[in-house]
């Protein structure tokens, strides 16, 4: 790793101040972040740890009934805290290994934005709110491709306000090595409509896969799109699955989410 | 260079590091404990799990300064001071979970953070906790077996005593 | 009843305290006092010209103390190969200069181009981003067929062309081989890749070299299997050091598999640097170096035909295989399609002919070698995978045509060279029938289809050789070294003792089962008993730990010296009860005379070697200690059957293991709790090969699942329970404990069972497939499934 220097703010303000040095950047949990500086495929010259900011840490709920997640909680803590998001919190126990939940922040995760990442289709498939220490992001607006989201230079997700839906349920299909999700599907019922994110397939990162929410939003079911996927153009084809193989995946999860979530409760 | 201070196996201990020297190699080169093992660079294998604040994480990837002022648990602090091993301890040696010994000191603290959540775990519950654990000995086999009989289960039946 | 000590007994390791306690000893953990450390600038393309290096900036800059390049190694010897094999003309194999560092030209990613030494890891590191490297990319052969094309860009620009050797066992076989197969009833055919694997044990190569000005000694610390033979490589060949001024230590090491059997240019560069700089110095590789620098395994691409008779005896076997070398000849490499190999083609049966060609091919990828198994897995699996695909196309039973065609009586010479003392392939066959549960197979496929999965079961046989190796016949096959090995046992004064072993242990448990058998021989307590190992400085020359050689070779030389020990201990125990010699009895610790009530304790007569007041001082000499070494007449054969069940997922093309069973044949056992977990620890890493790792390149000669993140090793949830049996034993006929080792079976045996299986559940899904290539991935599963 390049040296940086470190700093351990205890408030939203600090952490923003501290970011406004030149090449600054936010550690969350530095699950992903640490690896790739120890490639030395980064060199921030500082890091500023969310990690001691204690309004960004824990879970609970607004008054509108929407799940609201401190941008610093961990993998760990939404798995075993957000029962009334069950989708949420399964998706939540499936990431990475304990050690990585133990460590890893639902704001570094999307600050992030890795194309197979499984929080991405956890908030795009909930329409959830981005909150930042500027402003509110709806997710529609901030998943901008692998990598890339509306997120500017120092800005911090304090927060993530995920509406609960009537029906969820996350499917990993994970890539053997790195357990990432080789394809994932959050597929997410509410009381006007169905919505389908898609994580690990695109090479454009998180999306909506529109065709099967159409569907499902008229029959919540798995036959109400048996035989769908897809199409494999834009897929990643790599090592691990075709192109073709991705888009195929995107089905089989899709369907397999409905079943569950109509089988299991919220 | 700054001072980092943190309670490591219930002792209070210092050394310098910089901002980017990691847990596990503060613990190795600047505090001597060299039971923490580094396995991989990119946070799969486990090898150099500990508990910090009572959590098992990778000390690999985590830096010394985020550990400022946490208690810090690492295999040396496992035994009793006379050197007698733990139960989990005791279990792997007694089901012949461990060949090389490298990957051993993160199975352990692995094994021990989920038998404080869930003393009973299933064969698939510890499997599945090992997610994080690379063994490249052992096919798994005994470390599974012992996990087991550590929280107390009978694994007289388990093929190939 | 099981025993509770000595042979055949599973005492708990007693290595286990320090490593479970966190207090064992890896290369890693050794500070040498002023150590600086090294960081290798490695090539990130694959074939390119060196025009040029400008050290000007990187050497200025902080804690820098020196940068060494390949001009710093001119006149050193290069990394040598310890194998030669003569081709099919007769002709030796091409063998081309290894340099410890990269002289006018990078043969693969991660070949090294310099060395920076600083005073810590981050400053080389800083520096080797500072150095200026004028590189001219060069086409990269990636693919072995293209590589051995017409006008393909040559990897060493002095070789006549890119193949190593061109094999052909037995050659004058061939002839009758080929007229078989024109005689042939049936001939089944089969092309199949043997995934190309990185062996990753769990700790990454280290090596601290260290320089004594005042002694003008060396010593290197090194994550080895086998020091005697580094300090004899390294010495000899490469930096010309004596050996009583180079000492090599191998302390605690975590995991080999092969890959550290090896000497690699890294040991040579510390070892070199520090007598140069005169201040140790330290590499410690990260595992996404180990990557790119420890040898590869296996990577044979293999058309293999078997030829049967109306009744359906194989008539005739003929393989083709092209075996990847990566760029340079690693330290076995040669020896591994070839002796290893070839002489395993024959596997459990009765075939009476067979011909095996062998092309070795040198490409712009990692140089390959021995991974657990080495050469035999590779065999195992063509013929495995061919019977298979022979019974199904005759529609006759496998497990039948296996038995029709074993070999039932020994000693049994093969066509192909070697000669099996002892087996019993049907009583492993038996063993394993029952451990699988074969008649409640259909039930369990009905009740996987009743889910929706498809359930199928594997089965194959192996065999191995192991015990490596009789020094005069691999002598004869090219091998540039003897493959005896050493033991030196010390009686101390008050009767404890030490074992001075060659063997080396990474996790095999030698601390624990050598003690078991010295207990036996004389009848005392383990405890009494401690093995050293690891150090050249008070071993004696021994070759190491590879190829399931340790108990058969080094128990047996320590067995040798063992009996020296008890000759002369029943001289002195004579002497003390003043009888004949010949009357003197050893029996749980004591020595006896014949038809009398007279004994003598073990520990007063090891006092008596020591404190000769009243002692044979004319005819024997003080003291307790013995050294043997100990050549093998032959190979040992270790045998076994394996069956394993799958479930695939039609819908994602996953395939979960369901069931693993293994019967092996291992002749004695010392100790039963060892044996296993070397099994459980084989049967991993095939099933491992089967389903999960590739080292894959792309055309580039880029490795493409070059970390964790994209080489899948297999976790504890991706393998079950496995059911392990070794009650079929027969003992090998030319050793003194009769054993045969056991560390390789798993691996050998596991691979060709996991894909007979997934094969037979995909058939009994209506899909015509006959073969997929490992690892069967969800995505080829599913590919393969759907055209």
């Amino acid at each position: 790793m390049y040296n940086f220097d470190f700093e351990k703010p205890s408030t939203i303000a600090d952490a923003v101040s501290a970011l406004g040095t030149e090449d600054a950047q936010a550690l969350g949990g530095g699950q992903t972040l640490l690896p790739t500086m120890k490639q030395r495929l980064a060199s921030p010259s500082k890091l500023v740890s969310l990690k001691g900011i204690a309004e960004m840490q824990g879970i609970c709920t607004g008054d509108d009934g929407a799940l609201c997640i401190g941008g610093a909680t961990t993998h760990a803590d939404v798995a075993a805290g957000a029962g009334a998001y069950a989708g949420l919190a399964g998706l939540a126990a499936g990431i990475g290994d304990p050690a990585v939940r133990a460590r890893g922040t639902i704001g570094g995760s999307l600050a992030n934005n890795d194309p197979a990442a499984c929080y991405p289709a956890g908030a795009l498939a909930s329409g959830a709110t981005i909150v930042t220490n500027a402003r509110e992001i709806a997710a529609d607006d901030y998943f901008q491709g692998m990598f890339t989201t509306a997120l500017d230079e120092g800005e911090i997700i304090t927060e993530v306000r995920f509406p609960v839906p009537e029906a969820s349920n996350y499917q990993k299909f994970e890539q053997p090595a790195s357990r990432f999700a080789l394809v994932g599907v959050f597929v997410a019922k509410f009381a006007d409509g169905v919505r389908v994110a898609v994580t690990g397939a695109s090479e454009d990162g998180v999306f909506r896969w529109s065709e099967a929410e159409a569907a499902l939003s008229g029959n919540f079911s798995a036959d109400a799109i048996v035989d769908m996927a897809p199409g494999a153009d834009g897929m990643i084809s790599d090592l691990h699955g075709t192109a073709a193989y991705r888009a195929h995946l995107v089905g089989v999860l899709t369907r397999r989410a409905v079943a569950a979530a109509l089988s299991l409760p919220t | 260079m700054s001072q980092v201070t943190m309670t490591v196996n219930g002792k209070e201990m210092s050394g310098d590091a910089e901002g980017r020297t990691l847990l596990s190699q503060f613990l190795r080169e600047t505090l001597g404990l060299t039971g923490t093992h580094v396995g991989c660079d990119t946070s799969q294998c486990g090898a150099c799990v500990v508990h910090v604040d009572g959590v098992a994480v990778k000390s690999c990837t985590m830096l010394a300064m985020e550990a400022e002022g946490a208690s810090v648990d690492t295999i040396e602090g496992q035994a009793a001071q006379d050197g007698t091993l733990n139960a989990l301890q005791q279990a792997f040696q007694d089901h012949h979970g461990l060949q090389c010994g490298f990957c051993t000191p993160g199975m352990i603290m692995s094994a021990a953070d989920l038998l404080k959540s869930n003393p009973n775990p299933t064969e698939a519950e510890v499997r599945h906790h090992l997610e994080g654990n690379i063994c490249r000995c052992t096919g798994y086999h005994n470390i599974v077996k012992a996990i087991m009989a550590a929280s107390g289960q009978d694994v007289s039946s388990i093929a190939a005593e | 009843m099981p025993k509770d000590s000595g042979i055949g007994a599973s005492p708990k390791r007693r290595e286990d305290v320090r490593f479970l306690s966190g207090t064992g000893n890896y290369t890693d953990d050794i500070q040498v006092t002023g150590q600086a450390y090294v960081h290798f600038l490695r090539s990130d393309v694959a074939h390119a010209k060196i025009n040029g290096l400008n050290l000007d900036a990187a050497s200025a800059m902080p804690g820098v103390v020196k940068i060494f390049t390949g001009a710093d190694f001119e006149g050193v010897g290069g990394i040598p190969c310890g194998w030669q094999v003569t081709d099919r003309h007769g002709e030796p194999m091409q063998e081309p200069a290894h340099p410890v560092l990269a002289q006018g030209k990078v043969r693969y990613v991660g070949d090294q181009i310099a060395a920076v030494v600083a005073e810590t890891l981050e400053q080389a590191r800083d520096a080797a981003e500072a150095i200026e490297v004028d590189l001219e990319e060069l086409p990269a052969v990636v693919d072995m067929k293209a590589a051995l094309a017409e006008g393909a860009t040559k990897v060493h620009d002095d070789l006549t062309s890119n193949l190593c050797y061109d094999w052909g066992f037995v050659e004058e076989n061939k002839p009758a081989v080929d007229a078989a197969f024109e005689a042939a009833a049936h001939v089944t055919t089969l092309e199949l890749r043997n995934n190309r694997l990185v062996a990753n044990p769990m700790e990454p190569r280290v090596a601290i070299g260290d320089f004594n000005r005042a002694t003008g000694e060396s010593t290197l610390y090194t994550t080895s299997q086998n020091p005697h033979v580094i300090r004899l490589l390294m010495g000899a060949f490469v930096l010309g050091i004596p050996e009583h001024k180079l000492r090599v230590v191998a302390p605690d090491v975590g995991g080999g598999f092969g890959t550290k059997i090896f000497h690699y240019a890294e040991e040579a560069f510390c070892t070199f640097a520090a007598k140069a700089l005169n201040r140790p110095v330290k590499w410690t590789s990260t595992r996404s170096e180990a990557f790119i620098s420890d040898a590869h395994g296996r990577d044979h691409v293999t058309k293999i035909e078997l030829a049967l008779d109306a009744d359906n005896n194989f008539t005739a076997l003929r393989t083709d295989t092209y075996a990847n070398m990566g760029a340079y000849l690693s330290t076995f490499a040669p020896s591994v399609p070839t002796w290893l190999h070839g002489t395993l083609m024959a596997g459990n049966y009765k075939t009476p002919l067979i011909y095996v060609n062998v092309k070795a091919v040198f490409t712009n990828t990692v140089p390959v070698d021995a991974y657990r198994g080495a050469g035999r897995p590779e065999a195992t699996y063509q013929l495995e995978r061919v019977i298979d695909k022979a019974a199904r196309e005759l529609g006759v039973d496998p497990i039948a045509l296996r038995r029709q065609n074993f070999i039932t009586e020994f000693p049994y010479a093969t066509p192909v060279a070697v000669e099996y003392d002892t087996g019993d392939y049907h009583g492993t066959m038996d063993a394993l029938e029952k451990m699988a549960d074969l008649s409640g197979f259909e039930a369990r496929r009905k009740e996987s289809e009743a889910r929706g999965k498809l359930r199928g079961f594997g089965v194959n046989c192996y065999i191995e050789a192991c015990g490596i190796a009789p020094s005069n016949l691999v002598g004869q096959l090219g091998a540039r070294a003897g493959l005896y090995e050493s033991a030196t046992v010390r009686v101390n004064a008050t009767g404890g003792i030490v074992v001075m072993t060659g063997s080396h242990s990474h996790g095999q448990g030698h601390e624990t089962s050598f003690p078991q058998v010295i207990a036996e021989m004389i009848g005392i307590d383990e405890s009494m008993v401690e093995i050293e190992h690891g150090d050249t400085a008070n071993t004696p020359m021994g070759m190491g730990t590879y190829g399931s050689r340790s108990i058969a070779v080094g128990g047996s030389a320590m067995v040798r010296a063992t009996e020296k020990i008890i000759a002369k201990a029943k001289k002195i125990a004579a002497h003390l009860m003043e009888a004949a010699e010949a009357d003197i009895e050893l029996k749980d610790g004591a020595f006896s005379v014949a038809g009398t009530d007279k004994s003598v304790a073990w520990g007063d007569v090891t006092l008596a070697a020591y404190v000769p007041h009243n002692y044979p001082l004319e005819d024997i000499e003080p003291g307790l200690e013995e050294t043997a070494f100990y050549d093998p007449a032959n190979f040992t054969y270790p045998s076994g059957a394996y069956a394993c069940e799958v479930e695939v997922d039609p819908d994602t093309g996953k395939v979960t293991i369901e069931a693993f069973n293994a019967a092996d044949d291992f002749g004695n056992i010392i100790n039963p709790m060892i044996v296993d977990g070397q099994v459980h620890g084989g049967i991993g890493q095939g099933i491992g090969q089967a389903l999960l790792e590739n080292a894959a390149y792309d055309e580039n000669g880029q490795l493409l699942s070059a970390s964790y993140m994209d080489y899948a090793m297999p976790r504890a949830s991706d393998v079950p329970f496995y059911g392990v049996d070794h009650s079929s034993q027969t003992p090998c006929t030319h050793n003194p404990l009769g054993v045969k080792g056991c560390g390789e079976a798993g691996a050998i045996g596991s691979p060709p069972a996991v894909v007979n299986a997934v094969v037979d559940a995909l058939r009994s899904g209506g899909h015509d497939i006959h073969h997929i290539d490992m690892p069967v991935s969800p995505s080829r599963v599913w590919q393969a499934m759907n055209g």
